[in-house]
């Protein structure tokens, strides 16, 4: 796009702050767990150490937490994978102006702040003597993960092809069978995508979790807790551990992708080739086997 | 091996519409039948309301003598070759064309053998495990041939499965079905609005507008005595003239139209007084030029078409529609440039007299 | 319904039909009116609970009306949430309008990958970030002072200020993707277009991509409000007691309060200010809900 070089500049100085805004913080952070001193901060530098990864590692109650936040996000892929993949099966197939209103009940949690869904949640259970802790918490974050799955699934959805599910059928498939074998290959990556994307939100909800946990305390909630009562730079290292985690997902996710494409433009080639090769196929069925 | 298919009294509503109307019909055993209508006509309804995806609203179909309302797609000895071909991306060719056999349970190396026979048949042995983004249109075409035969169906339907190719392929690939057809045995019901393809390929046709069945018959019958102005019109080229009949005896009827008094073959029927419509063919009009024809009529020429083979002239009548004429280029033929007069004539057995229901 | 049996078969139907059901009727609809109920409800000693008491009351609404510190607080969650949701627009037009119109697709995709990566990274995390740069001794502090524009430190986590920088920091990419997804469908010819006609670029953007992004900029701005408004991290860890959150308040209500009914009913004015705003969005962008939550 033409533009005059004034506006151009502009743009990208504006973008090195966006970013540097958006990087910094998290580098800083990073930066202060080498730092000797007992506050995390990069100012004064007091000194180059990894004291705090060893004394994050003999941390017990940290490794309870982690354990604890686990097994919430295993127990919310489990629940909401199924139901989010079940609410998209139902909207694709209800009728034009049930579907908005099942659909707007549907993602209402999304829109809904998430200290609300922690209340509600603690408040319905307890009318059946069901107190906070891991089981309430993976029901409140489902309630707005299985959301988020809903819709990603739809996405995928959306693209499919009808008479693919019909051929199976067709062809002799039992209903079962056609799911299994036509419409779950096909949903796999966006159910593998809702996975992670479920697994990431429950693992860093706080406001949600902070209300149904009852007496267990989750990673985040660790760390919240940690930062308000004498923080020490053992969390700049846990956060690190975490980011690199984070930043080697996303590379991996990016490197897939790009394979992903190379693979379907080899498969398009080949088609160019087939096609142009067309006649000479077409010559040779002239004169059929048998 | 192959059974046959009846439709009885069929009708099929979706809400206010109707897609199809009160159609009866029996495609025998071994067939090749075509339904050939325009788009929205109700034939790819029927091929649904045939492979089981949805039930009719009223009537019966029976498969080899068999009631199958209530009986899903996967319980039907039928097998559907969809017009997007609905080949599954992610399974490789082999797997494609052996689906049907391993959802009812056959073990893996009979799958695989079964498959690697069905691609010799459809001439593209050595690409069971190739991907089916790879393949070109035509081989995508015969691998979904394949995959459909494999479950060794009664009746295979065909939802317009050459629309998607270039004419040349399209052409090849007629034949092809045709041969497979003959080869195999099994009943093919085959949906098309193309209506050469229909000619070509099937042993009958059933032509449908608006979701009625408009007739049935041999690829000859509906061309030499269609029974409907519709079919008159829909299959092949036709010149149509509208009258009143001016008297019917033997088979036969006289009409008086603006552009003249002519004799045709009745075959709707008519008596004198009622409203009629003529139909002769561009090709069985002739230049009479004094020569003994029963009918004649004299028009300027509006426009000439020289195509090699044939030369197509235009003549103005008046009081009716622009007459088409289709001449042989055997060398004989008069040059009559546009401006002037002509005078055509036709054989009272070429012309096909029927019941003007007002326009259609 | 018998479409949808049709299509899977009876017992797969009714796993779809009865998974969804649960969702909606146990996890969201039902806890959602218990909630209301216990907010009409007076706090009662267990005992008490169905007696003569046990009515429908609007006191616990009436609390948040007479105390003044509460009344207070809610006000000032109000307004500085609208306030990080502007800045957050304003922070982010540029940038999703960049990605969606300035860009070759091939760098499009690196620079998404790189906003998301903070996405993807705890919200307490990010949070915590700020808690360091903007400690008294931090390096913020060290920064200002080294550049002598302070002569001592400030307290940035003693008020509003860190609070709502930290908010805009954390919701950001809220507001940056809905943008950019509504921004990104506008056909780069119709503002080539408007520039040839010699449009200024303000005004290509008031008449052009700005009603085009209206569905864009209403679903970041709702995200971005209900976030804020409904964030208790942030405040928590950035804010002082002086700069409480109608969120603390609530939180206080139910876990060193004691008082469940009095803590919902304040939730449920959280939730009918967020319902408000939602709606506010609507009217004010002409758009409707089906265009949000994409």
């Amino acid at each position: 796009m033409r533009r005059d070089p004034v506006t151009t500049w502009l743009m990208r100085i504006y973008l090195v702050l966006f970013f540097g805004y958006l990087f910094l913080p998290l580098m800083v952070m990073g930066a202060a767990t080498f730092n000797t001193s007992r506050f995390p901060t990069v100012t004064p530098w007091l000194g180059t150490t990894f004291q705090w990864f060893v004394e994050l590692y003999r941390d017990g109650a940290m490794w309870t937490a982690l354990w604890t936040s686990l097994v919430i996000a295993a127990g919310v892929i489990a629940v909401s994978v199924p139901i989010g993949l079940a609410a998209a099966l139902l909207l694709t197939s209800l009728h034009a102006r049930a579907r908005s209103f099942v659909y707007g009940v549907m993602v209402s949690p999304l829109l809904t702040p998430g200290v609300i869904i922690g209340i509600s949640t603690l408040v319905f259970w307890q009318r059946f003597g069901v107190a906070g802790g891991v089981f309430l918490s993976v029901v409140a974050q489902s309630t707005y993960i299985i959301a988020y799955v809903m819709l990603m699934v739809m996405a995928r959805l959306q693209r499919f092809d009808r008479s693919l599910e019909e051929a199976a059928l067709d062809l002799g498939a039992s209903h079962l069978q056609a799911f299994r074998r036509v419409m779950l290959p096909y949903l796999r990556p966006s159910l593998l995508a809702a996975a992670v994307i479920a697994f990431l939100q429950s693992f860093e909800n706080y406001n949600t979790t902070l209300f149904v946990r009852g007496v267990d305390t989750t990673l985040t909630i660790y760390i919240a807790s940690k930062v308000r009562t004498g923080v020490t730079p053992a969390v700049n290292a846990l956060g690190l551990i975490l980011i690199v985690l984070t930043v080697l997902a996303a590379v991996l996710y990016e490197w897939r992708r790009r394979s992903e494409r190379r693979r379907e433009s080899i498969a398009a080639r080949r088609r160019e080739v087939s096609e142009a090769a067309e006649g000479g196929v077409g010559r040779a069925l002239a004169a059929p086997a048998e | 091996m192959s059974q046959n298919v009846e439709l009885d009294r069929v009708v099929m509503r979706f809400g206010a519409v109707t897609a199809v109307r009160e159609v009866s019909l029996e495609v025998r055993g071994g067939e090749f039948f075509s339904f050939l209508g325009p788009s929205g006509c109700g034939k790819t309804t029927l091929l649904r309301l045939i492979g089981g995806f949805i039930d009719p609203t009223e009537g019966e179909i029976r498969i080899g003598g068999r009631d199958m309302r209530g009986i899903g797609p996967n319980r039907r000895p039928t097998a559907m070759i969809f017009q997007n071909l609905a080949l599954f991306p992610l399974m490789p060719v082999w797997e494609n064309i052996a689906f049907g056999l391993e959802v009812r349970g056959v073990p893996k190396s009979e799958r695989r053998r079964r498959a690697e026979e069905l691609l010799e048949l459809i001439a593209l042995p050595g690409y069971a495990d190739k991907q089916v983004a790879e393949l070109s249109g035509g081989q995508r075409q015969r691998v979904a041939i394949a995959r459909a035969l494999a479950v060794e169906p009664q009746v295979l339907l065909l939802d317009e499965p050459l629309s998607a190719l270039d004419l040349k392929l399209r052409q090849h690939m007629r034949a092809e079905l045709r041969a497979l057809q003959k080869r195999t045995g099994v009943t093919f019901i085959y949906i098309t609005h193309d209506q050469g393809e229909a000619l070509a390929m099937s042993d009958r046709v059933g032509v449908m507008s608006q979701g009625v069945l408009q007739q049935v018959g041999r690829p000859e019958e509906l061309y030499d005595t269609p029974l409907t102005p519709f079919v008159a019109s829909f299959v092949g080229e036709n010149n149509r003239f509208a009258g009143r009949v001016r008297e019917a005896a033997n088979g036969h009827a006289t009409i008086e139209t603006e552009a003249g008094i002519f004799r045709g073959r009745n075959v709707g029927r008519l008596s004198a007084g009622e409203r009629a419509l003529l139909f002769v063919r561009p090709e069985r009009l002739q230049v009479a030029n004094g020569g003994a024809v029963e009918n004649r009529l004299t028009a300027p020429v509006s426009h000439r078409t020289f195509e090699g083979a044939f030369i197509y002239l235009v003549a103005d009548v008046p009081g009716s529609r622009p007459v088409t004429v289709q001449l042989a280029n055997t060398g004989a033929v008069p040059v009559s440039e546009p401006g002037g007069e002509i005078t055509l004539g036709f054989a009272a057995e070429d012309a096909v007299i029927l019941a003007d229901q007002g326009e259609g | 319904m018998t479409a949808l049996i049709r299509r899977f078969g009876l017992g797969l139907s009714a796993l779809i039909i009865a998974l969804p059901v649960f969702w909606i009727v146990m996890m969201i609809v039902l806890p959602e009116l218990v909630m209301i109920d216990f907010a009409f409800r007076p706090n009662l000693l267990p005992a008490e609970i169905g007696g003569p008491k046990d009515v429908y009351t609007l006191g616990n609404f009436q609390t948040l009306v007479e105390n003044t510190i509460h009344r207070a607080i809610f006000l000032k969650t109000i307004w500085a949430s609208a306030f990080v949701t502007l800045v957050t627009l304003v922070v982010c037009y540029p940038i999703a309008y960049h990605l969606a119109q300035g860009t070759k697709p091939e760098r499009t995709g690196f620079l998404i990958l790189l906003l998301i990566i903070p996405f993807w990274i705890n919200e307490i995390l990010r949070t915590f970030a700020w808690f360091i740069i903007l400690a008294y001794n931090g390096p913020l502090n060290a920064l200002l002072s080294g550049l002598g524009l302070i002569d001592r430190p400030i307290r940035f986590l003693n008020g509003n200020f860190g609070v709502i920088i930290g908010m805009v920091y954390a919701y950001i990419l809220f507001m940056v993707f809905p943008l950019y997804n509504s921004m990104e469908s506008l056909d780069r010819n119709q503002i080539e277009a408007a520039r040839d006609l010699g449009a200024s670029a303000w005004r290509i953007h008031r008449r052009i991509v700005i009603p085009h992004a209206k569905p864009g900029i209403a679903t970041g701005c709702i995200f971005t409000f209900m976030l804020a408004a409904g964030s208790y991290a942030v405040p928590a860890l950035l804010g002082s007691p002086q700069s409480r959150w109608f969120t603390e308040i609530i939180y206080n209500w139910f876990f060193e309060g004691g008082n469940w009914n009095q803590g919902a009913a304040y939730a449920i004015v959280l939730l009918a200010l967020c319902l408000g705003f939602i709606l506010l969005m609507l009217r004010v962008f002409r758009v409707n809900l089906g265009d949000i939550a994409k």
